[in-house]
């Protein structure tokens, strides 16, 4: 059989599918947060950062395509595993107790299942621009004159709506969650934890986790707050 | 009358073995295949013997009543095995292992077996090794070890305190590698019941599934018992609950011979019985006699205080000062009789008074808390669950508990009992430990027997059988053996009785321990053989035994081996009865030397007695294989 | 030889599972129990209990024990929710009563999983434990052929951890701990504790790879990494194994792409 094939085939290669598909999504949102934040430096820095990777052209579909399919992988397995473990213990406990397991750990399919709705929200409001026509036609001139599309507007308008600015700041903390555990579970699947590592890997998780939700969540409210603005 | 031949080889003791090897006959590779052969039980003995056997080629058919072959009572086994090996350069030797155990066995076993055994120790650690056993180790890399009871060398391989389990798990790694490989066809929660002898040969086994009730045939070319002590026999013991005698015990009733049986090991370091509702007592190493000093304290008036309380001054270390040169690394049977003296003289620590201390705050000053933690940490955490006492606070309180039978079936020379076909390997057989077993030996014995003489000697046999030639399940012999055990066990469900089997256990292990635990009189056996008869008739007719035969019935499992151990009970107290000295774990009070050591009597019981069924209500027949002492000399036991 | 106690006696209730055989259904029933010593195990007041119920004509409750000192394995309960009961590094027989409290009530359920089917109340098969070994859960050494032992040194680190893997006591206490009824800290404590000794290099690969899918067919559930399975083990195992054994099942994967087989392999001798 072929190394996806035995990937697919077994357990702890789809546990390992699921980790590695955790992983690409996981750098993906770091590094849009990344570009996310530049919303915070002049308008020049995020409209040229877009322009970036738009004109990447047939790449920026490459890429769009393999997180396209890490999410569908992930998604998939998830179910597939899930449905497996349910049926793993036919008749449940009279009482039911937990140890250790981490709320987090517990409602990972609940927070993902949230995650991947707002993740097609998302991508509706802000990549297909669905009811926000305009957002397609606004334009920014780059300091060497190249007219880029309006990123920067864009965003302050879209955040400008509370609804919207709510659902976000839910969603990033509901993804924060997921990845509270996902981050270690990811690592202990990859086989990358050991009886030393353990403790500073967890405290590393949770300090990542932390982070990706408050600066997230700045983005929103700094624009309800008025403090990044429309610009001229 | 049996005829006990120990087919001894001839020759020097160093070459017996050798020369035996070289000497017996083989069966050709492609004739192994064509035998059967039947191996009861999966403790070290057991799985080792069936690993290896089906390694050879035979077709082996292993049979367990646990539900898996891991969980038998070797399991247990916490302090270490013994392997002349003398990695520590401390002088030891083949001949010094053979010597310690003979001596330690208190002459009462056979020359050659113990020498055989001390031969194979040494591979026997090699092969443990190389199976993945994860032995403790020094820095270096090379293997630790620790010294035990009864010796004067450090010759004890260890896996922290459970070289039992790794040892056991070694064997059930090769045993699984086979079943695996489809060379021996595994019998889970199956329980033998009877012995199927036909034209004099043990030629298969009766059992009966646990889970199904089903009872069914099994006919083989050779029949292996591994099946472990009888120890249960005082009800409350060392042992696991489920361990019994049954499956020796009926082969005794299809007419093999059982030695010995008045052997009895009592262990000196055990948890204290604590109530009424106890099962079972909890064994602590022996190898904490290595760093933990044994004291009561020197007047009465003190027994009941709190330990702490009691000056250096006023404490009584009585090993170390009866035993000097041992001290409290003197053997099991030696400790366990002067810690009872001392709790006798009214001396003894705790509520009830049985008990002695075991202390370790010599060892905590000398090695600091985290090195005896790191030696036994293990024990004194089970010390903790069990008694809700820290022993690194305060002493252990301990007191003797019965541990391990050196008696069991009769065997010669190749393990086969005085039934041709039927073979007998460790704790279930008589054959190495003499009258007590040295700690560290009971491991080295099961796994000698297993993967290093069982094979060799079980080939001589075969060979004499045609391949093919085992008799068709369907023989009368069959039939019979199968009916008995249905009318048993129709008989058990139909008692119109009141009381359930664990009544009758404790009776009967009260009566075991009061008439023959650790000090017997002739008065006491005599006493007690009136009154273990009364109790087996009681027992048939007042038991209750709830459920039904088709189903797991715990309570028909427990009713069918208390009955065995009743009449097994009533056998070791003949022995003890018949046998008029004291050796090793057998001490007759009338028979001791001023100082309250054995005093034996070779000259009238310089012999191995071996009693012989003769029906329901005879009095079983006491045959004897003298032990003749060719090399050594059957000396007085010092450990002064 | 068992003198009165001055230990203060007190009464709970058990609520058990009763379950006649693999097809019945099953349900709690209540059973009293009185004059309950502190210093009593919980299975030897389950034995006080079966000796009662047997005395007024009931059939008693089918429970799985041994050795009870913690190492065979054997006994099984979920008492409260958990396997094995209150208390940390303990196998059900080490449960003393003084770990509970004048009239409660304990709630006794068997060892929970479609791979370990109930036989009957509180007794499960656990034999897929058995078949994962047979599957590759061994060093393939021939009796007699092995080299002397010190021939072979193992770091005294290694050896110390495999040992921390070999102490499991294959009781199953993980996979009914686990929100899944995954066997993956079995598994790993057997695949870690032969790999980290330097015999058991030459079938690592093999090894994992035979545990892992023989594990997968008996029907056991998938790792979410939430460690309650050595929250449970009576022997402490970490689930840091877990990791171990990811990481070999995945290096033995590459590795079995890249790794050119030798065209006479399997042949026999001539």
């Amino acid at each position: 059989m072929n190394l996806l094939g035995s990937l697919f085939s077994s357990s702890l290669g789809r546990k390992f599918l699921m980790a590695a598909t955790g992983l690409v999504l996981f750098g993906f949102v770091t590094g849009h947060l990344l570009g996310n934040l530049q919303v915070f430096l002049p308008p020049e820095k995020i409209n040229a950062y877009g322009h970036m990777l738009e004109s990447l052209g047939a790449g920026l579909w490459l890429i769009r395509l393999f997180l396209l399919a890490c999410v569908v992988i992930h998604v998939w397995l998830a179910i597939q595993l899930t449905l497996e473990n349910r049926a793993a213990r036919p008749q449940d406990y009279g009482v039911t107790h937990t140890n250790r397991a981490t709320l987090a750990s517990r409602v990972m399919a609940r927070t993902g299942l949230v995650v991947l709705a707002f993740i097609l929200f998302h991508l509706a409001h802000f990549t297909v621009r669905i009811g926000h026509p305009q957002w397609s036609e606004h334009t920014f001139t780059l300091l060497n004159g190249t007219k880029v599309r309006d990123i920067h507007t864009m965003m302050v308008q879209g955040f400008s709506n509370v609804g919207v600015s709510v659902f976000y700041i839910i969603a990033v903390g509901l993804l924060s969650y997921h990845l509270a555990h996902g981050i270690v579970s990811m690592l202990q699947t990859l086989g990358l934890k050991n009886e030393k590592w353990t403790l500073g890997l967890e405290r590393f998780a949770v300090a990542y986790c932390w982070g990706y939700f408050l600066l997230n969540a700045a983005i929103p409210v700094a624009v309800l707050g008025g403090l990044v603005k429309l610009h001229a | 009358m049996a005829k006990l031949d120990s087919k001894t080889p001839a020759g020097p003791l160093a070459d017996k073995w050798q020369k035996h090897k070289q000497e017996i006959k083989l069966v050709n590779p492609a004739n192994k295949r064509k035998y059967e052969v039947i191996v009861v039980g999966a403790g070290l003995a057991g799985s080792s013997a069936a690993a290896t056997l089906a390694e050879l080629g035979y077709r082996v058919k292993n049979f367990v009543f646990h539900d898996s072959p891991r969980r038998a009572h070797s399991i247990a086994a916490q302090g270490g095995i013994n392997a002349a090996k003398n990695y520590q350069n401390d002088g030891d030797s083949v001949h010094r292992l053979f010597y310690d155990t003979l001596k330690g066995g208190d002459y009462r076993a056979r020359e050659a077996n113990v020498h055989r055994l001390a031969e194979v120790s040494v591979n026997i650690i090699d092969q443990c090794a190389a199976q993945g056993v994860p032995f403790a180790r020094e820095y270096g890399g090379l293997l630790a070890n620790r010294s035990f009871g009864g010796a004067q060398v450090s010759r004890t391989f260890y896996a922290r305190g459970q070289t039992g389990q790794q040892l056991l798990l070694g064997a059930y790694s090769a045993l699984s590698r086979m079943v695996g490989a489809g060379g021996v066809e595994l019998h889970t929660n199956s329980e033998m019941l009877d012995l199927v002898v036909v034209d004099g040969h043990a030629k298969g086994i009766i059992v009966r599934d646990l889970i199904t009730g089903a009872v069914s045939r099994h006919s083989a070319d050779a029949v292996i018992l591994a099946t472990g002590g009888y120890g249960n026999v005082f009800n409350l013991s060392t042992y696991a609950r489920q361990s019994n005698a049954t499956a020796i015990w009926r082969a005794y009733k299809r007419g093999a011979c059982l030695a010995n049986p008045c052997y009895t090991q009592i262990h000196p370091t055990c948890i204290p019985v604590s109530g009424d509702y106890q099962s079972k007592l909890t064994l602590m190493s022996e190898s904490l006699r290595n760093d933990g000093r044994i004291w009561v304290p020197k007047k009465k008036e003190d027994a009941k205080k709190d330990p702490a309380s009691i000056a250096e001054a006023d404490r009584d270390y009585f090993l170390e000062r009866i035993y000097p040169s041992f001290g409290n690394l003197c053997p099991r049977d030696v400790a366990s009789r002067a810690a009872k003296r001392m709790c006798d003289e009214g001396r003894g620590a705790g509520e009830s008074g049985l008990g002695v201390y075991l202390d370790f705050s010599d060892a905590i000053n000398r090695l600091g808390e985290a090195g005896v933690r790191e030696r036994y940490g293990n024990l004194f955490d089970i010390y903790h669950e069990i008694t809700a006492e820290s022993a690194y606070k305060t002493p252990m309180r301990i007191y003797p508990a019965v541990h391990y039978t050196m008696g069991g079936l009769w065997v010669d020379y190749n393990l086969m009992s005085n039934i041709p076909g039927l073979f007998v390997l460790g704790e279930a057989n008589f054959s190495d430990h003499g009258a007590n077993r040295l700690g560290a030996s009971a491991l080295m014995q099961g796994l000698a027997d297993g993967y290093f003489v069982i094979p060799y000697t079980i080939g001589d046999y075969l060979a004499q059988q045609k391949p093919g030639s085992r008799p068709p399940a369907d023989r009368a012999e069959f039939k019979q053996a199968e009916e008995n055990v249905t009318a048993m066990t129709k008989r058990f469900l139909a008692n119109q009785g009141r009381e359930p089997v664990s009544h009758f256990h404790k009776r009967l292990g009260k009566l075991m321990w009061e008439y023959c635990g650790m000090a017997r009189t002739k008065q006491g056996l005599e006493t007690a053989l009136q009154k273990i008869p009364a109790l087996r008739e009681e027992f048939h007719a007042n038991v209750k035994v709830p459920g039904s035969g088709d189903t797991l019935n715990q309570s028909l499992e427990q009713a069918g081996r208390v009955a065995d151990f009743i009449e097994l009970g009533e056998l070791l107290c003949r022995d003890a009865l018949t046998r008029e000295e004291s050796c090793g774990g057998h001490f007759r009070e009338e028979y001791q030397h001023p100082d309250g050591e054995c005093k034996r009597d070779d000259e009238k019981f310089g012999h191995v007695a071996a009693w012989e069924y003769q029906g329901e209500g005879q009095t079983p027949l006491r045959n004897t294989e003298p032990l003749n002492y060719e090399f050594t000399k059957m000396s007085v036991r010092s450990y002064k | 030889m068992v003198a009165p106690t001055t230990k203060k006696l007190f009464s709970v209730t058990l609520r058990v599972w009763r379950q006649a055989g693999p097809a019945q259904p099953g349900h709690f029933v209540d059973y009293p129990a009185a004059n309950v010593n502190p210093d009593m195990s919980f299975l030897e007041l389950l034995d006080v209990v079966n000796d009662g119920i047997t005395k007024d004509g009931g059939e008693p409750i089918a429970f799985a024990h041994d050795c009870r000192e913690g190492i065979c394995g054997t006994c099984s309960c979920t008492i409260n929710g958990k396997p094995h009961g209150p208390g940390q590094g303990i196998a059900t027989c080490q449960l003393y009563m003084r770990s509970f409290a004048d009239g409660d009530t304990i709630v006794v359920e068997p060892f929970r999983a479609r791979a370990f089917p109930i036989q009957k109340d509180l007794v499960t098969d656990r034999s897929a434990f058995d078949q994962i070994q047979q599957a590759g859960g061994f060093i393939s050494v021939r009796t007699g052929a092995a080299p002397d032992a010190n021939s072979i040194p193992v770091p005294k680190e290694d050896a110390d951890l495999a040992m921390d893997a070999a102490a499991c006591i294959g009781c199953g206490a993980c996979v009914a701990a686990c929100k899944n009824a995954s066997a993956m800290l079995f598994v790993a404590a057997k695949v870690s504790h032969l790999g980290l000794m330097p015999q058991g290099q030459p079938e690592r690969d093999k090894r994992v790879f035979a545990m892992v899918q023989t594990m997968d067919a008996a029907g056991f559930g998938n790792c979410t990494n939430q460690y309650e399975c050595s929250a449970v083990c009576p022997k402490t195992i970490t689930h840091d194994f877990i990791a171990r054994l990811n990481r070999d099942y995945l290096g033995a994967l590459f590795r079995a792409k890249f790794k050119p087989v030798s065209n006479a392999a399997g042949g026999g001798g001539s």
